[in-house]
């Protein structure tokens, strides 16, 4: 153990906070993961089906949707963690802490998945569409058993790189005191240049990216067919 | 004549591009009999897969009416137009298979919202399979199939939910002669088989030929002629007609050889190009033209299709001999009912 010792002289000092840090940030990984990626795919839908000319064409719905993605890609994270603080307020009671940063992450990554979602969808060959309508296909069906059935190998592999990008922005919930691993490294690691503490905690998001990408791209070659 | 099963009227279809309007259809109307293959040939961009989309509403007509099997489609809510269209099976250049599910998953798609049992939904996949002869693939994703036998996966597709019409927008074109061939076989067969009324756009006239008892030729956006195969055939009255039917007897490049040929001719010596349809084939003409008129025919280019049953001949012949017998023989030709004339070969050039 001395080598870890010297190695990591800080480290060794505070297994607990990486233990807490860590657990912090999966958290807010998990709920932004689910929360954001059951919203996202509805807009990304929604987004697809209703453009001009396809299944459930809609104009208001859609250039709604549309400008709404795009205004929330717009603002920068940090930004946006500071001007929806009455909204984190209201829905949580708090405007600091781990739970309280995992609003404005699900509202920051909505629009992101979203148009990952569009872009997959999208991809989907119209013949295909239309073959499935030439059989007399409900527009659910067509949604459900065409649109993310065909994709389903394209949306886990953009639902990686969102996930992946969420790991990223947790890093900075530690501006509203949100923890993590992020915050972990700079609070502690960079504002006392205790470096060996950055780099464990870059080690530690590294083997979760890794591990994400790696669980992604074999999930995603299982289910691909094409 | 029996009730139309399709039946287009007036129809319209305008398509708006940048304020300009451009019309893909114009004024057509086309019946179609139950059992009909009724071929609609045309150069890309006549229009007739936006017409033949109007069938089942994929594409909604500007103006006009569809009726197809007695329902005005034109009429219908949206949970009875996707009902209409579960009995007009269609099949795509491209096959449109769903490329995430089995042979099998794609001929069971349509039956999802059927009612019908998982076991009764197998069965019957596994009769469709039967059908295209595809049995062994069910198991199969459409990227380990070849092109004709995602098509034929396609035909069965379309027919799950036993329609009484097949639309086949350019289904052949995609796919080389031979297996064209088989699959307009198989279009035939079912035809015939479960009385099926198929609708066939292509660019082909060989396809038309092959298999369909009717024809329509378009041409911006318009009908310019229809009729039977064999009237088309052997009395085509436009010229875009004309140029679908050389194309497909190869008339037009027998007579680009023969020019290349030193043909010696003159007054005694013309190149005649000969028509005939049905029993006309049988009289033994050539002897005929020799023994009454001492015309001596030799034969450059033969070409006879059998078309519905009837023989449809097409020859290009030097006819020798004196000016006034030559002149008779021309004659007795025409007398028997044969479409005769000079072909002018700098005309031609």
């Amino acid at each position: 153990m001395d080598w870890l010792a010297r190695i990591f002289p800080n480290v060794v000092t505070m297994p607990e906070d990486f233990l807490i840090a860590t657990g912090q940030t999966l958290y807010m990984v998990l709920v932004t993961a689910i929360i954001s990626g059951i919203l996202g795919l509805i807009i990304g839908i929604t987004l697809v089906v209703t453009a001009p000319g396809k299944l459930l064409e809609n104009h208001l719905i859609y250039n709604l949707l549309d400008k709404l993605v795009n205004l929330f890609r717009s603002i920068p994270f940090v930004i946006l963690l500071a001007i929806i603080s009455p909204l984190t307020r209201l829905i949580v009671g708090t405007s600091i802490g781990t739970t309280a940063a995992i609003v404005p992450l699900i509202i920051g990554v909505i629009p992101f998945y979203a148009r990952q979602v569009q872009n997959v969808l999208l991809d989907v060959d119209g013949g295909i569409i239309e073959a499935a309508q030439s059989v007399g296909a409900s527009p659910m069906s067509i949604i459900l058993h065409v649109y993310l059935h065909e994709s389903t190998a394209e949306l886990i592999r953009a639902s990686v790189v969102t996930l992946i990008s969420v790991i990223n922005l947790t890093a900075m919930a530690g501006a509203i005191g949100g923890g993590g691993l992020g915050n972990l490294a700079i609070i502690i690691g960079y504002d006392r240049f205790e470096n060996d503490v950055i780099f464990v905690a870059l080690l530690i998001i590294l083997a979760m990216v890794f591990l994400i990408q790696l669980i992604g791209d074999k999930l995603a070659k299982a289910v691909d067919h094409s | 004549m029996h009730e139309p099963i399709i039946n287009l009227k007036d129809i319209d279809v305008e398509f708006k591009q940048n304020q300009k309007v451009f019309k893909a259809v114009q004024q057509v109307s086309l019946q179609v009999e139950p059992g009909d293959i009724y071929g609609i040939v045309g150069y890309s961009g006549a229009g007739k897969s936006t017409l033949v989309r109007v069938i089942n509403r994929l594409q909604e007509p500007s103006s006009g009416e569809v009726w197809v099997n007695g329902q005005n489609m034109l009429q219908l809510s949206k949970l009875e137009l996707r009902n209409a269209r579960k009995k007009i099976g269609m099949i795509f250049q491209h096959f449109n298979l769903m490329n995430q599910r089995t042979i099998a998953d794609n001929v069971a798609f349509p039956l999802k919202s059927s009612g019908l049992s998982k076991d009764h939904i197998n069965q019957k996949v596994q009769r469709l399979l039967e059908l295209v002869e595809l049995s062994d693939k069910a198991q199969a994703y459409p990227n380990q199939l070849s092109g004709g036998q995602k098509q034929r996966v396609a035909i069965a597709r379309a027919l799950a939910n036993d329609p009484e019409i097949l639309i086949s927008d350019e289904a052949t074109s995609a796919l080389d002669p031979k297996t064209t061939a088989s699959i307009l076989a198989l279009l035939k067969n079912l035809n015939q088989k479960l009385q099926l009324t198929v609708v066939l756009i292509t660019h082909e006239m060989e396809a038309v030929k092959e298999i369909c008892n009717k024809v329509a030729v378009m041409e911006n956006g318009r009908i310019i002629e229809r009729g039977s195969l064999l009237d088309i055939f052997s009395q085509p009255t436009q010229a875009l007609t004309k140029d679908f039917i050389n194309t497909a007897t190869q008339i037009d490049q027998a007579i680009e050889k023969i020019k290349l040929q030193d043909l010696k001719l003159n007054p005694n010596r013309k190149l005649m190009h000969l028509e005939y349809v049905g029993q006309n084939t049988e009289a033994p003409l050539i002897t005929e033209l020799y023994r009454q008129f001492s015309v001596v025919s030799n034969i450059l280019y033969g070409n006879m299709e059998i078309l519905q049953a009837t023989p449809l001949g097409n020859l290009i012949v030097v006819m020798e001999g004196a000016s006034d017998n030559l002149a008779s023989a021309i004659n007795y030709c025409k007398n028997q009912g044969i479409l005769i004339n000079e072909v002018n070969l700098t005309e031609a050039i």
